[in-house]
């Protein structure tokens, strides 16, 4: 791979390992500006891991991680509000960026939460916490973005609305974004590159390469192919109810 | 109207209220209120070898209780022990060892009940420097790691993937509270200190929706405590330490009449 300066974040064979046994090893990804490298996997395949390796929260790792960017934001999995800590969703937004008012009320305004600022952290719903999540996260306009799950919690409508937010965010900002998601549907139409992990990368490429894919097959199964795949095919046109082409 | 021991027993006093405001938030925020502790009981240690080199009593203290914090940091990473199994054996061994060297010092006359409670009349003026520029410094340092240091109480891991370096302020915050203790020890006594730095920041939890607020309450808490218990303490003889303490315990309770009301409230 020819090394360009749109390169955010990149892992060279990297690896981690925690009490003598490897979470995750031999990774190679970039992430790029503009783009979108989403990682799936079953449970407990690595994902979060990849991700904290790509942030710096891992140090003591096997292989490389070049970082050439400091703006980072960052929407983890787990995250435990503590309720000796009096925070409301306000002081949450300032936790590692001094940001002005607007700033915070138009990352609120985009996730849905506005209604939310001056509440206590500590009295959020799930979902309603997830979303504040990633307000906080692109209110910095970061050059990178990690989501790991990001929509966990999520009411229906607010996933597919949340996930064309991230899109919409790409472009708009032109950031780079490492996402981790469960669901195949709502993620593949936006996704640029996949890797699929299982302790280590098993297939990776564009989403309709990966769903051809033999290895992803065995570990998601036949249907989780045709998923994949339906994205791939772009409707420039409609069917008439027997499968045949409109014609215009 | 007063004897300069009082006025300067006051102003100090004051000026230690003034950085356990903070430093207790973030004790009670961390869940340090042991570590704190610890090193407080490791300051009779600080204080024995102080008087046995003749040295400055808060500055043989401030590297006594580093060396605790230190040392505590190497057991964790290298042993299988509980956190709070290592406190104690730190924090008991240190105090005995304390009060076996202080029988060894034979030459020289101990106030212990000063050392463990506080003693006002013991503060002179060169204290009063100490405690006003030591506390200053304190607090400029914790004004400089605020952002990392909150946001890594806040999630660790949030702060160290945004590049904000939490490993570095936690262990400059392990300083601060090696010094705070360093600057009060005279006024409170080494068994106290831990509920100056709690007990005014508990009971400005009670009554705070953020952590700003918390931290000024926390400071006013403070302040009225040292007040309340000096005047008690000159007014019925007692120590100095216990009747500050005995203040913002009573402050406490008043904290707790706005946690009912806030409760209906909500309710």
């Amino acid at each position: 791979m020819s090394s360009n300066n749109n390169i955010l974040v990149k892992l060279n064979n990297a690896g981690y390992q925690h009490n003598n046994k490897w979470l995750v090893k031999g990774v190679s990804l970039s992430v790029e500006k503009g783009k979108i490298v989403t990682l799936i996997g079953p449970n407990g395949s690595g994902k979060s891991t990849t991700a904290k390796i790509a942030l710096g929260i891992y140090k003591k790792i096997d292989g490389e991680v070049e970082k050439y960017t400091n703006k980072v934001g960052y929407v983890p999995q787990k995250i435990s509000i503590d309720w000796t800590l009096p925070l409301r969703v306000h002081d949450f937004m300032l936790l590692t960026e001094n940001l002005d008012d607007e700033a915070i009320n138009k990352a609120l305004s985009l996730t849905g939460v506005i209604h939310l600022k001056d509440k206590n952290l500590g009295n959020l719903s799930g979902g309603e916490f997830q979303r504040v999540l990633l307000a906080r996260a692109i209110s910095k306009k970061p050059e990178l973005l990690v989501l790991d799950e990001p929509v966990q919690g999520v009411d229906f409508t607010g996933e597919i609305a949340l996930y064309e937010l991230i899109k919409k965010i790409s472009d708009e900002l032109n950031c780079g974004i490492l996402l981790i998601s469960h669901d195949l549907h709502t993620v593949m139409s936006a996704t640029d590159h996949v890797v699929c992990l299982n302790g280590h990368v098993c297939c990776s490429g564009s989403p309709i390469d990966v769903a051809r894919n033999n290895e992803y097959k065995a570990l998601f199964g036949e249907q989780a192919s045709q998923i994949l795949t339906r994205y791939e095919h772009k409707h420039d046109h409609e069917h008439s109810n027997d499968g045949s082409i409109k014609k215009n | 109207m007063f004897d300069d021991f009082f006025i300067r027993a006051l102003v100090a006093g004051l000026g230690v209220a003034f950085v356990t405001g903070p430093l207790g938030c973030f004790v009670i925020w961390r869940r340090l209120s042991y570590f704190g502790d610890t090193l407080a009981h490791s300051a009779l240690l600080g204080v024995t070898l102080a008087y046995s080199f003749e040295i400055n009593i808060a500055f043989s203290v401030f590297i006594i209780s580093s060396l605790i914090a230190l040392i505590l940091i190497q057991l964790q990473k290298r042993t299988n022990l509980p956190g709070d199994a290592l406190l104690g054996l730190l924090a008991h061994s240190s105090l005995a060892v304390g009060l076996v060297v202080i029988g060894f010092l034979t030459f020289i006359r101990f106030d212990i009940m000063g050392l463990l409670f506080g003693d006002i009349l013991a503060v002179t003026v060169d204290d009063l420097l100490i405690i006003w520029i030591g506390g200053a410094l304190i607090l400029l340092v914790l004004k400089l790691i605020w952002k990392p240091l909150f946001a890594s109480t806040v999630n660790y891991e949030l702060a160290e993937a945004e590049g904000l370096n939490p490993d570095r302020a936690k262990a400059i915050f392990t300083i601060l509270m090696a010094g705070i203790i360093a600057i009060s020890i005279k006024m409170v006594g080494l068994l106290l200190i831990t509920g100056m730095l709690i007990i005014p920041a508990a009971m400005a939890r009670n009554i705070s929706d953020s952590p700003q607020k918390m931290v000024v309450y926390s400071i006013i808490g403070g302040l009225l405590s040292v007040i309340i218990g000096l005047f008690s303490s000159l007014e019925f003889n007692t120590s100095s330490g216990p009747s500050i303490i005995a203040a913002a315990l009573f402050l406490f309770i008043l904290s707790l009449l706005n946690i009912k009301q806030s409760i209906k409230l909500k309710n």
